[in-house]
């Protein structure tokens, strides 16, 4: 399992070459990935950047429980997740979750089955500053469906 | 013995402060009593609590040495 706090901006997709050099791929027929990038709007406001708080200790505590008890449910091989802490500016990537298996229900449902948890249960607090100079925290995520 | 409380994201602004460390008081059981104590009013609405770094619920029991943390709803992802 990898679970990893990022105060600077980090390149999912060499995220998952990395893991995947010490993986078996040869008995890994899926892998699912989500990549959350942060939008420049929200609630019809321009967003210009976004501060990201988290719990020390609390938020990497979380994010390993979820991650295990995904593996615990579904027949998975191997999970990363990664996620900014601090200052972000849009575009930038706030998530990655990534999940290999032998089959792709347990890949898709795992890897959608993290990130909700993750938006519902792990630490983090966004505050955006916006296009006039005010901010504002977010209330709530956006529904998962 | 004292209790550490930790407030977080918008409620650490309403509140005025980062953290509260307390000796533990008598009449204190849960962590929403430790609220009504600290603060003189009830929970706000949606208020989340740790403890320990664990998630818990307002009629979780507190006890001396705990960490406890009051937040908001959380927006991450």
């Amino acid at each position: 399992m990898g679970v990893r706090l990022f105060s600077e901006p980090f390149d999912p997709w060499a995220l998952i070459r990395e893991r995947e050099r010490e993986l078996p791929l040869e008995k890994l027929g899926a892998t699912s990935v989500f990549v959350g990038r942060m939008r420049d709007f929200n609630d019809d406001r321009t967003v210009q950047g976004l501060f990201l708080e988290h719990y020390p200790g609390m938020t990497e505590r979380e994010l390993e429980r979820i991650v295990m008890e995904a593996e615990a449910r579904w027949p998975v091989d191997a999970c990363e997740v990664a996620h900014r802490v601090g200052t972000v500016n849009p575009s930038e990537t706030l998530v990655l979750v990534a999940v290999w298996s032998a089959h792709r229900v347990a890949a898709r449902d795992a890897c959608a089955e993290i990130l909700e948890r993750l938006k519902h249960e792990a630490p983090f607090w966004k505050r955006e500053r916006l296009e006039d100079g005010g901010a504002r925290w977010v209330e709530k995520n956006t529904p998962g469906s | 013995m004292t209790i550490t409380v930790q407030y977080f994201a918008r409620l650490r602004e309403d509140v005025g402060r980062a953290s509260d460390e307390i000796a533990t008081p008598g009449a204190v059981d849960t962590a929403g009593d430790l609220w009504r104590h600290l603060h003189g009013r009830p929970p706000p609405p949606r208020l989340m609590v740790a403890i320990n770094q664990r998630h818990a619920r307002l009629d979780s029991p507190v006890a001396d040495g705990d960490e406890v943390a009051f937040f908001p709803p959380v927006t991450g992802g």
